[in-house]
This record gives structure tokens, sequence and C-alpha cells, in this order.
């Protein structure tokens, strides 16, 4: 299977991902400061989308970065681009961190927020960026109300298939195949596909 | 999910981690079987990856301090193997040492020349010396390598001044390690001293080598609270003599 999937928006004009990965799986430290560069403000954005906690976020991008560095060898080019990978990574930990985290108590959380509020602008936002973002909105219109639903609580608050049946009062069968019709959409939305 | 036909439903659900476990890893075994499947779960990344990126946010300059100070002590993995999802985050396998050494071990190894320095000792115990020194170090980082990719490993993040702390502990490990970068400088007599908290009670866990680097603390965590960051005399303290400039919950 030799398809490759190309992802447009703002990435494609940085540096070459592949070649900067290839690079870190080497043990380069320099390419592995560019790469971050790059992927960062993308990590930290969805992991702060799900977890909402700033300092939880924090943390939880670091580790992402430091998977990124341990594991930069096994990524395989033929199964996607670098920055689906590093997204998957990333949602993939804020998924485990929002499953763990509903067994702490919420006070904790609470005070864990307020105990460490980052001092940078949070609603500095570039251009490119709003552009993008306008993309994905105008593709997830195109889905139906329960396509969107579902595709959104799972992967912008960590639900899982069974929590998002319960919140939507659908069957499990329901949720399953709205997600997989609402995904189809997307990928041919934003041209991701084959 | 007991069809072919049942399971390539899953795909979405796979690919927006909405699956618990079992069911995940049941459908990976079914994926390895199915390349549609695996097309699709491709793609479908590819697109929730564009949904991500579009939540893109500024990100803090001490966050990249900090992930350049772990990667230091991370060893990556050899190409070949596998990267499922159900890989266990501390499989060792074909790895290797990372090429850089973390800076505290040079500046720990300077430090031990330095103590030398005015007395005489002949070059081959001197070489044996350091072979022992460079064999500790080598254990303390292979050990907090571990420590950082072990599955359970949680972080947590204070501030002194300009500079960051974060302490990073894993339960099943026991075992709890530091990453400091770019501390406030102290003055030559003093020294960073960390603590393991135990309900109240500082129990001392190491001292700091350098104002930007790693350590592994001293000791389990034996059911502590917490950990603490005091300044000391250099040479350390057995109870801190002053108030902590950072103090880092295990929650």
């Amino acid at each position: 299977m030799n398809t490759v999937v190309h992802l447009s928006g703002p990435q494609r004009r940085g540096p070459d991902l592949r070649e900067l990965l290839t690079k870190v799986a080497f043990g380069d430290q320099e390419a592995f400061g560019r790469l971050y560069d790059v992927v960062a403000g993308p990590v930290l954005g969805l992991v702060r989308r799900v977890l909402r906690d700033p300092a939880q976020s924090e943390e939880v991008t670091q580790e992402v970065m430091l998977e990124v560095w341990r594991t930069a060898a096994r990524y395989q080019p033929e199964r996607g681009e670098v920055m689906a990978w590093v997204m998957t990574l990333a949602h993939r930990r804020a998924v485990d961190r929002v499953r763990s985290a509903q067994a702490a108590a919420d006070r904790d959380r609470r005070a864990a927020a307020q105990a460490h509020v980052p001092a940078y602008d949070e609603v500095a936002e570039q251009v490119e960026n709003r552009l993008e973002r306008e993309q994905v909105r105008r593709c997830l219109k195109m889905l139906t109300e329960l396509q969107r639903e579902s595709v959104t609580l799972a992967y912008y608050r960590g639900c899982s298939y069974r929590e998002t049946a319960e919140m939507l009062g659908v069957p499990l069968g329901t949720v399953k195949t709205r997600m997989r019709d609402g995904l189809i959409r997307l990928r041919d939305c934003l041209g991701v596909g084959s | 999910m007991s069809t072919a036909a049942d399971l390539h439903t899953l795909t979405g659900a796979y690919a927006a981690h909405a699956l618990p476990e079992a069911e995940s890893l049941a459908f990976e075994r079914h994926l390895a079987q199915c390349p549609a499947c695996a097309l699709e779960v491709q793609e479908f990344r590819a697109a929730l990856a564009r949904l991500g990126a579009a939540e893109a946010t500024p990100v803090p300059p001490e966050l990249k301090l900090r992930v350049m100070a772990g990667i230091g002590s991370v060893r990556q993995l050899g190409p070949g193997g596998p990267m499922d999802e159900h890989e266990p985050a501390s499989g060792g396998g074909r790895g290797r040492l990372a090429r850089s050494w973390p800076k505290f071990a040079l500046a720990a190894s300077v430090a031990v020349a330095l103590g030398l320095g005015g007395v005489a000792v002949n070059e081959h115990r001197q070489a044996e010396r350091a072979d022992r020194q460079s064999a500790q170090l080598q254990q303390q980082a292979a050990a907090f390598s571990s420590l950082l990719t072990a599955p359970d490993a949680r972080t947590r993040t204070a501030t002194a001044g300009s500079g960051v702390g974060t302490v990073v502990w894993s339960e099943s490990l026991g075992q709890a390690g530091f990453l400091a970068a770019g501390l406030p400088d102290l003055p030559k007599d003093k020294v960073y001293e960390l603590w393991f908290n135990d309900s109240g009670t500082m129990r001392p866990a190491g001292l700091l080598p350098t104002t930007t680097g790693s350590l592994l603390l001293t000791g389990g965590i034996d059911g502590a609270a917490g950990v603490g960051v005091t300044v000391e005399p250099a040479g350390g303290s057995a109870a801190p003599t002053g108030a902590p400039v950072m103090l880092m919950p295990f929650v």
C-alpha cells in the first residue's frame, strides 16, 4: 500500500518534516528543535482542547514530544504524513489523560489549573491558523448533526463511543456508523483522501 | 463485533480513539488483515489531524527548554519495530543510548576531577574511579530514561524565577526524577537540594548539580506526597534550612 496522504495547510510551507524526522531518528537534537517549532503549537492546541487544564496540557505536550524523540525511527512514511503521526500520538496521550483523570477528584484539577497560569497571550492567533480553522469549520458544517456531534465528542472531548452514545441518546451501533460516515465526509471535504 | 462487516464500521471510532482498550486491540488484529480498513484509518487520522492542527496555539517558550532538557536522557528506539498504539511504552528492543549525555553528567565529571585536583592520585586509580563514575552515570541515565517513558509516568511543573522545574514520577517504578531548565544561578557556597515530602517531613532526595539538567531522585517515592526544592549550603543539609523555592505535589 503506497498511497500517500497529502496534508494541505500551513505545515506544507514549513520545513520538510520527513527530512527532519529522519535526522531526529539519528539523534540530531538540532533537527528535533526545528521539528518541535513546527508541531508544538498544533499539539498543545489539540491537547488543551481535550484537557482544558493548561498545566496538564503542557505536561502532556512534553510527554508527546519526548515520545516523538524516542520513537522517531519507528515512523513509517507509507502510513501517513509526519504531522498526522504526531497528532495521533498527541490525541492518544490526551485521551488517556482524560480517562485517568476522570477517576481523580475535580477539586484537584481546579486547584492545579489555578496554581499554574501560563504567562503568554492565549488569544494570539496567526492568520494562517485562522484560515485553517475556517476550512475545518466549513467542512464540519457538511456533516449531519449526529455525525458532527459523534466526531467532535470523541475527538475534541475524548469521549469513548459508549459515552458519546449515552450523551446523544442513540444506540451504540448508530454512533459507530455516524462516526465513520462523518469522517468520510470530513476526509473528502478536507481533500485528504487518496 | 462478530463479523468483518461489523468490524469495518469501527474504523472511525478507532481512528478517533473512542474504542475501549479491549475492542481497540481486537480491531488492530482485524486491521492487519484488512488493507482497506487500514487505508481508511490512515485517511481518517489525516482528517482528524487537520481538526487538531486548527486548534494550534502559541507555546510558552519554557516548554521547549523543558523538552530539550528532557531528550538528553530519553533512549531512542531503533527502526524496524512495531509502531502500534499498544506497544509497551518502556519496550526495550534494539534501542540505543541517545548520543549526547545529559549536561549534568559532564558537570558531575568535571566536579569529580576538580575534587581530586590537589591530591596526588596515581593515574591508574584515577582512571578506575572515572570508569566507576561513568558507569554510575550510565546507570542513572538508563534509569531516568525508563522513568520518563514508563507507561504511568506523570509530570508536574513549577517555576522559580525564569527557571522551570519538572518532577517526573512513576507509581509502578516507585521512582521520581527532576528536570531543571534555567534555574536561577546560586552563589558557589549554595546548592539546590531536593526533598520527598513525607506528609510534612522532608526526606533528602539529592542535590542538583547544575541549574539545567536532570537528576534521578535518591530513594523511592514510598508514599511521599510530593517533591520540594530548597536552597542549602554546599554539600546539602539533613533537613531544609529555608523555605522551598518549588513544591510539586504528586497529583
